[in-house]
């Protein structure tokens, strides 16, 4: 970079214009960054777009999401909460029914328990209680989901609870690509968007492409994507486990166990077409998760799949992989036993196979 | 022909011989950190009390004709009735205008009149017709009106709703404000304290209102409350404690309030001390927790259209004839309305699933079985 811009003083133009060129077509940005751009674009398409939530501000975010925003936006629009979550979730929401766009940061999702009326209540079940009359464009958004020593309080997935609800979009991106689009999307969403980031996903670098990196780039919400081409066996996934997925499917290969992965995207609405289309071509499926398996979105891609077509091309019942049914444990062996690891979706295929 | 003679010999006689305006000396508010409060006496026109008048009628009578209908069945579900409190709808609107915002809790006919929904609409809704404000979808608790952001179900929910509406204003740098209002019940909840503190921080243009009607449901002030003095909860902003059955200083306590919040000062909060003459809900006869001579006492000492009516009449601001005329008028309105929201048809079955998203294309919504797929419009 340093080199670049002494170069660009040189006043060697054209060929600057030829370097830069060759160099800008993939960057690297890891998803942390890609919130942060995502949102900074965002604030400065839209005046009545504005962030808040604790330490977003001054401390630049509790994860450093929003660093540099307070800087460039001002009080106004970057906003600094006391820790009362129920109290700014519900000036966040009222603020959307007057007008403005608000994205209200959760500082991890576990807090949003303290708001959820808001969130369900106020936000969701607005637009469908007044007929149309009252729309409710918030984001909700912040770390979800296990992340690493937290232990119990601080480590729960809420993709199934938000995802119960109509009303609400819920969306788990996976890479830097995800973050960007989808948290563009949710922005310029009339609705209210629940938007569950992953703290361990935070620091992990995704090269995006200049197209990506267009500042109207976005992912539609509700549409999965098939990261990998498979023919033996779907693996649908969200967040994190996206990742686990490819590993599994990477080492599978090698046995000559071709993995097809679907990245879900969104959590509501479920694109269960895509899924369809992938088991209808494969035979076979393994959801994959970091939450608890009562009640969770695998349970409900199965049951879906039960109800559909997809069902008579099933070769093996659909089984699912997921978090272990307790609370999170704190000691490292522990808790590295209490979440869906590589091994376990190998292992997982080879039972559906019957290898 | 007869009625328009009338009408003839009753504005003949208001250009000689109603006086066009008095001014009535009002109960002096209690301050919390307040140095002034609002003036010890309102002046009122002949026009406005004629309006206020019409108005408190049309929800007293719309409220009663709400548990006829619901003790026939055709309104079911929740209903809580605002008989009774009328003067703090009417009074609040006087002291804003209808570019301000205003949020209140379920017990939200009153305010859905006032802040601009017709008796008609309001009534279809309750009866769950196609033809209601919400198209049937809400009911009782789930109105909306432009700058009025319901009927809440939610205990205390909609205070930091509404500070969220008043910060939009601050936001936006219009001149406006958002009242909010609560009840004795809900001014325990914690989410009201963490929004007047961030109220206060943040400066939001919000009038905090708790009306104090005596009884959350079925306790009293005194069982719920370890203090009943309303208007100093808010410790840091000030308060003032209104007769919230006399509109006239309910109109000018809003318009202090409202002088305060435009000024920038930030938020303040007023009791209206009020009472409700059903009960909680048409579920709770309301005589089980207090006695019917502490309602007929409050209904013949108190009642805020009788206080209105008796106002201008010893004035000469109005005759009883046209009193009454206004009461035959607002009768019809609500039998009308009434009629209306019986003989309306339900909401159609393809309204079943729409309004779950904003400008969205049409989407497949799951029915109770897997074979019924239903369809969701915007």
């Amino acid at each position: 970079m340093a080199s670049l811009r002494s170069f660009l003083r040189s006043g060697k133009t054209f060929v600057i214009l030829f370097v830069v060129t060759s160099c800008a077509s993939v960057f690297q940005v890891n998803v942390r960054d890609a919130l942060n751009q995502a949102m900074d674009e965002e604030l400065e398409r839209d005046e009545r777009v504005f962030l808040l939530g604790e330490e977003v501000a001054q401390y630049d975010g509790a994860y450093k999401v929003s660093r540099g925003l307070w800087k460039k936006y001002g009080d106004k629009r970057i906003i600094d909460t006391p820790i009362t979550e129920m109290g700014f979730a519900g000036i966040a929401v009222g603020a959307a029914f007057a007008g403005l766009r608000p994205i209200c940061e959760f500082m991890t999702w576990n807090f949003s328990m303290q708001a959820i009326d808001q969130v369900i209540n106020s936000a969701a079940k607005t637009y469908y209680m007044s007929a149309g009359f009252q729309t409710v464009p918030i984001v909700f958004r912040g770390p979800n989901g296990s992340s690493a020593g937290v232990a119990a309080q601080h480590s729960q997935c809420f993709a199934a609870w938000y995802g119960h609800c109509p009303g609400l979009k819920v969306v788990s991106p996976w890479n830097s690509e995800d973050a960007r689009g989808l948290l563009k999307a949710a922005i310029r969403d009339d609705n209210p968007v629940v938007f569950l980031e992953n703290e361990m996903m935070y620091g992990v670098p995704f090269e995006l492409s200049e197209e990506m990196m267009h500042k109207d780039f976005v992912i539609p919400i509700g549409k999965a994507k098939v990261e990998r081409q498979g023919t033996h066996i779907t693996l649908v996934s969200h967040s994190r486990c996206v990742g686990f997925c490819l590993d599994a499917a990477a080492v599978l290969a090698k046995e000559g166990v071709e993995c097809e992965v679907v990245n879900l995207r969104t959590i509501r609405p479920l694109d269960v077409d895509t899924i369809e289309a992938s088991v209808m071509k494969t035979g076979n499926l393994v959801t994959v998760e970091g939450g608890w398996p009562q009640y969770g979105v695998g349970a409900e891609i199965c049951a879906r799949i039960m109800e559909g077509p997809a069902f008579n091309y099933l070769d093996a019942p659909a089984v699912r992989v997921t978090g272990v049914d307790i609370p999170m444990p704190y000691a490292k062996i522990l808790e590295d036993h209490s979440v869906p690891q590589i091994k376990d979706i190998i292992f997982s295929v080879k039972k559906v196979l019957n290898m | 022909c007869r009625h328009e003679a009338a009408s003839v010999v009753v504005s003949s006689r208001s250009y000689a011989d109603f006086t066009p305006e008095a001014t009535f000396d009002i109960k002096k508010v209690d301050l919390h950190r307040l140095e002034e409060g609002p003036p010890l006496t309102s002046t009122l026109t002949r026009e406005d009390g004629l309006k206020y008048y019409r108005t408190m009628q049309t929800i007293r009578r719309m409220e009663l004709k709400a548990d006829q209908l619901y003790k026939q069945k055709i309104i079911r579900g929740f209903c809580h009735l605002y008989d009774g409190q009328e003067a703090c709808a009417v009074g609040i609107e006087g002291g804003i205008t209808l570019s301000d915002h205003l949020i209140t809790a379920y017990r939200a006919h009153g305010y859905t009149l006032t802040r601009g929904g017709t008796v008609r609409e309001i009534m279809a809704e309750l009866t769950g017709r196609r033809e209601g404000i919400a198209k049937g979808k809400g009911g009782s608790m789930h109105m909306y009106t432009k700058n009025f952001y319901g009927g809440n179900g939610i205990v205390g929910a909609q205070v930091p709703l509404g500070a969220g509406v008043a910060l939009a204003c601050k936001y936006l740098g219009t001149d406006q404000l958002c009242v909010s209002l609560y009840g004795d019940g809900a001014a325990n909840q914690g989410q009201i304290f963490e929004t007047y503190n961030m109220a206060s921080l943040w400066k939001l243009p919000i009038i905090f209102i708790c009306e104090n009607n005596q009884y959350g449901m079925g306790t009293s002030v005194e069982r719920a409350s370890a203090s009943t003095e309303y208007y100093k909860r808010g410790d840091f902003i000030p308060g003032l404690r209104v007769d919230g059955m006399d509109v006239l200083c309910v109109r000018e306590a809003t318009k202090f309030a409202a002088d305060h919040c435009r000024s920038g000062k930030g938020p303040i909060l007023m009791e209206l001390q009020t009472y409700r003459y059903h009960g909680h809900s048409m579920s709770d006869p309301g005589v089980s927790y207090r006695t019917r001579e502490e309602i007929q006492e409050v209904r013949s000492k108190s009642d805020p259209i009788s206080m209105l009516k008796d106002r201008m009449l010893s004035n000469n601001m109005a005759s009883v004839e046209e009193l009454k005329e206004i009461d035959i008028e607002v009768r019809k309105e609500i039998e009308d309305a009434a009629q209306f929201a019986t003989t309306d048809p339900e909401p159609p079955l393809d309204d079943l699933c729409s309004h779950i998203y904003a400008n969205e294309k049409s989407f497949e919504v799951r029915g109770a079985t897997p074979w019924t797929k239903l369809t969701s419009h915007s």
